[in-house]
């Protein structure tokens, strides 16, 4: 209990906070939790001393008609006495409360207007990222001119355990990622920003980037990045059942270890090309095709195949069908439907495992195997 | 005239096929109280999941789905039809008219909403679950993506949309029409005035949301591709649609409300209205205005630059007309002589509250900005205190105004005022924090939250839960009232009210104004 009031102080304190503190928070670049974060990057700031000359414009009109109001309320009332005057109408008075708030407004649109036009400048970019909405996890892939393109999905790392309240919830609860976006500090950087499936929003408010994933659209959004540091976002536009757990996570890193980041990755892909090439045994596909499975296709179709906004998987006809067809949706998926085309998502490591996985868990016990030989043949079809 | 007198028919006959204006307010006015308890008994879910972080209650998908119902139930069940009703029984006797144009018509506008919401509430029970792609439905989510009962929505959309486009037809030749002799237009009630406008609004916006969702139809079950990528479609196009309808809705929803305080704060400053003339072209303003500002709801989904400037400029203008209306209240109110029954202290809690939500409006406006508002909470919290408090307080207030002359009983001035005190807290307590956590990074429309954001969230459920509580009072307040009240038989209930409503007998008799009355200058625009 004692913790609880505690709470309840904090919270009496939260607005009269957030107006002690504005100024100090523009210097400060923290992240609160009452008021838009400052952020670390020029345009932040610039949107952030625009949402605050906004805000104390407004205060200032607030507390002049309130002001004005009050009075009346405490001066004019009945029970004090007061006649009502009979006056109404003035053509001065009219004419002066449309003029001056249109000059405010043509006040507040300058700085407004040049905020936007940096916004929208999305010339001469250090790097280009495309950033795609999937339901329900981010994929990033590096445009290099250089070498292989590198590309990976994040996902949520917060555990169930978390979430259904089983066990504490960690710092950076439903904020944490397995695998963040990592750029480096002191480049001007691109996002290139679409969706897989539905409308997904990509946004950072310490960046200032929020831009929609828009499937069959490519929109640009940019950012400069200024200070090393790990920022935290979410997905803004509502994209279903999952959309409160699609978080995303930037980690600028300095620029000598982001090369070293990036040719780890690189050498990762190598890596998994040659697996591409190796036969594995049931046992390996099983347990890489669990992991695949949890992370790719739990959400829709359950924890034991249970279906969901997917359906069933256990018994189902096509897991416990012909192997051809069961391949044919995992990497086309079903048009039309929420299923997707998971070719383009999974390796064919990974996808030669999760079919296995499907084909033999949750009862199916099929028996038979698919190695990633398989998979790549079946898309060349 | 042999049968001048007469009353209402017997039994349920009188409510199914009654043509009387009156009978008509009343049901609308029921029908959306009790859509108001259902919209916000989902609400309570909603505050109930977000008391504190962690998934406790309900899964992500029916919190999705509460949400969306949440958000139709309230704008399409209680607050449009609650205006409805109250233009029903207020129009025809504020501008000396014995009924609707259209009497007929008016039985049926009313008699579709209830099987409609009952059909769109029985979504819930379906396979696949309600709707869960939110009030405004963004395709694919809601084609592609969406649950088997979309189909089941749709047919509600269009359902509810004809009784809108209806409803406003009977406004406008009523207006138009059927105004005493010498109540020339310039001579009307702002009430009647702001929905002449609204209905005109409303015949306008309702057949494009009818267009949105029959393409919706289409792409679900007729194959074809107007909002899908993938067949060369556009799912862009669906939130410009969307908007022209949904843009000019949220003006179809306060103006009305504008109407209502503009006769009550008269009333209680016992003070003509200041710049009537000048109130008449602002609500008409803002209703032109709200044609194309539609895209500010798209700041961040990729439009040109120039794009962007036309309609952020375009909203800023709003808040010109806008601070007309809020500057002539409260010259209105000025060396008045104020008293502050019910219906006063909810208008200026309206008055308070809506002039923060326009401010809050202004800052959404700002194109820049809003690249870091948007869908965050602050936009919830910005349109709850314009809907709520705005439109909410304005029809509470409407209610406890014009309840002495409906029913001719006054209702319990000291439980008005608890409510009010107790709805007033509970509302900031409610929406206030939601500023804070929106601007901290918190998006709308999550079932669970990350860590910093829990104190607020935890006010905001409470204070959720005293408002929705304090409605209990008003519902029992104007049951008894009906049941038990002290009968009044004065008709001017209020002092200072001004108006043919208060020429004619209390309680309102059923039928009124069977031969026009004489419009003299004292009762011309209160």
């Amino acid at each position: 209990m004692c913790f609880e009031a505690k709470r309840l102080f904090r919270l009496a304190l939260g607005p009269v906070l957030m107006l002690l503190s504005a100024a100090t928070m523009a210097a400060g670049g923290e992240v609160s939790s009452f008021n838009m974060s400052p952020g670390v990057t020029a345009v932040g700031k610039e949107i952030y001393s625009l949402h605050m000359i906004i805000f104390w414009i407004c205060t200032i009109i607030g507390v002049g008609v309130f002001g004005v109001m009050f009075y009346s309320i405490y001066a004019h009332r009945k029970s004090k006495g007061a006649v009502a005057a009979t006056f109404h109408e003035s053509t001065k008075v009219e004419i002066a409360w449309t003029i001056i708030p249109f000059f405010i407004l043509i006040g507040m649109a300058f700085p407004a207007t040049t905020t936007l036009l940096k916004i929208y400048d999305n010339d001469e970019a250090d790097m280009d990222v495309v950033v795609t909405g999937f339901q329900w996890k981010w994929k990033y892939e590096y445009l290099n001119e250089e070498g292989e393109n590198v590309s990976f999905f994040s996902n949520l790392r917060t555990a169930q355990d978390e979430i259904y309240n089983t066990t504490e919830k960690g710092e950076h609860y439903l904020l944490e990622v397995d695998e963040p976006l990592v750029l480096p500090v002191d480049t001007k950087v691109r996002f290139l920003v679409t969706g897989n499936d539905v409308i997904h929003s990509w946004w950072v408010p310490e960046l200032a980037v929020k831009k929609d994933a828009v499937p069959g659209f490519i929109n640009e959004a940019w950012t400069r990045t200024t200070v090393e540091g790990i920022y935290r976002g979410q997905c803004a536009e509502l994209c279903g059942k999952e959309h409160g757990f699609m978080p995303i996570v930037v980690n600028v890193v300095s620029k000598e270890e982001y090369a070293q980041w990036l040719a780890e990755k690189q050498g990762e892909a190598a890596q998994i090309k040659d697996l591409m090439a190796q036969t594995f045994s049931m046992d390996e596909l099983m347990e890489r095709g669990k992991a695949t499975y949890e992370r790719s296709c739990l959400a829709c179709h359950g924890a034991s195949g249970e279906g969901g906004v997917g359906t069933a998987i256990a018994g189902s006809a096509v897991a416990t069908g012909e192997l051809a067809g069961h391949l044919n949706i995992g990497i086309n998926g079903v048009p039309g439907t929420a299923m997707q085309a998971f070719g383009s998502q999974l390796n064919d490591v990974d996808m030669a495992a999760v079919i296995t996985y499907q084909r033999n868990a949750f009862g199916n016990n099929m028996g038979d195997m698919v190695q990633p030989i398989d998979v790549f043949n079946h898309k060349k079809g | 005239m042999g049968d001048h007198h007469h009353g209402p028919a017997k039994g349920i006959g009188r409510w199914l096929f009654t043509t009387n204006h009156k009978d008509i307010g009343t049901m609308y006015l029921w029908f959306s109280f009790a859509m108001f308890i259902m919209g916000g008994f989902f609400a309570m879910v909603i505050r109930a999941e977000l008391f504190q972080p962690g998934m406790q209650l309900v899964e992500p998908a029916f919190f999705n789905q509460m949400t969306t119902l949440h958000g139709l139930v309230m704008v399409f069940g209680a607050i449009m039809p609650s205006f409805v009703g109250l233009a029903n029984w207020m129009i025809p006797m504020m501008i000396g008219a014995p009924d609707m144009a259209l009497p007929r018509m008016n039985n049926w506008s009313f008699w579709i909403l209830p099987p409609t919401f009952l059909l769109l509430a029985s979504t819930l029970f379906m396979e696949g679950g309600a709707p869960a792609f939110g009030w405004t439905f963004y395709a694919p989510l809601s084609t592609t993506y969406a649950p088997p009962s979309v189909t089941f929505f749709i047919f509600s959309v269009h359902v509810l949309g004809l009784s809108s486009i209806m409803g406003s037809i009977n406004i406008i030749a009523t207006v138009m029409n059927m105004r005493a002799p010498g109540m020339t237009y310039m001579k009307m009630p702002l009430f009647v005035w702001t929905w002449l406008i609204t209905a005109f609004l409303l015949v306008a916006v309702m057949p494009v949301l009818a267009g949105a969702v029959t393409m919706m139809l289409m792409d679900i079950h007729f194959g074809t591709s107007f909002f899908s990528a993938a067949g060369g479609g556009d799912p862009v196009l669906f939130q410009h649609v969307f908007w022209f309808f949904g843009h000019p809705e949220v003006y179809i929803i306060i103006l009305p409300a504008f109407g209502v305080v503009s006769q009550i704060i008269p009333a209680f400053s016992r003070k003509p209205l200041f710049g009537y003339d000048s109130m008449v072209y602002a609500t008409a303003s803002i209703a032109f205005l709200s044609f194309i500002v539609w895209a500010h709801h798209m700041y961040t989904v990729g439009m040109p630059v120039a794009g962007e400037l036309f309609f952020m400029y375009a909203t800023m203008l709003i808040a010109v007309p806008t601070g007309v209306k809020v500057f002539n209240w409260i010259s209105t109110m000025w060396r008045g002589s104020l008293s502050f029954e019910t219906p006063m202290l909810f208008s200026l809690g309206f008055l308070v509250l809506f002039t923060i939500g326009g401010f809050t409006g202004l800052m959404l406006s700002i194109a820049p900005a809003d690249f870091q508002y948007h869908d965050s909470y602050f936009v919830v919290a910005h349109f709850h205190y314009v809907m709520v408090a705005g439109a909410v307080f304005s029809m509470t207030a409407a209610v406890y105004y014009w309840l002495p002359k409906w029913c001719g009983k006054m209702y319990n001035e000291a439980m008005g005022k608890t409510h009010f005190w107790i709805s007033f807290v509970g509302f900031n307590l409610a929406f206030f924090p939601q500023h804070f956590v929106g601007l901290a990074g918190m998006p709308r429309r999550i079932p669970d939250y990350a860590l910093q954001f829990a104190d607020f969230n935890m006010m905001s459920s409470i204070g959720a839960f005293i408002y929705g509580a304090s409605q209990i009072m008003f519902l029992y307040n104007v049951i008894a009232t009906i049941v038990s009240g002290k009968p009044t038989s004065e008709e001017k209930v209020w002092d200072g009210a001004e108006g043919l409503e208060w020429t004619i007998p209390t309680p309102a008799p059923y039928h009124t104004f069977e031969t026009p009355p004489k419009i003299d200058s004292a009762h011309a625009h209160s």
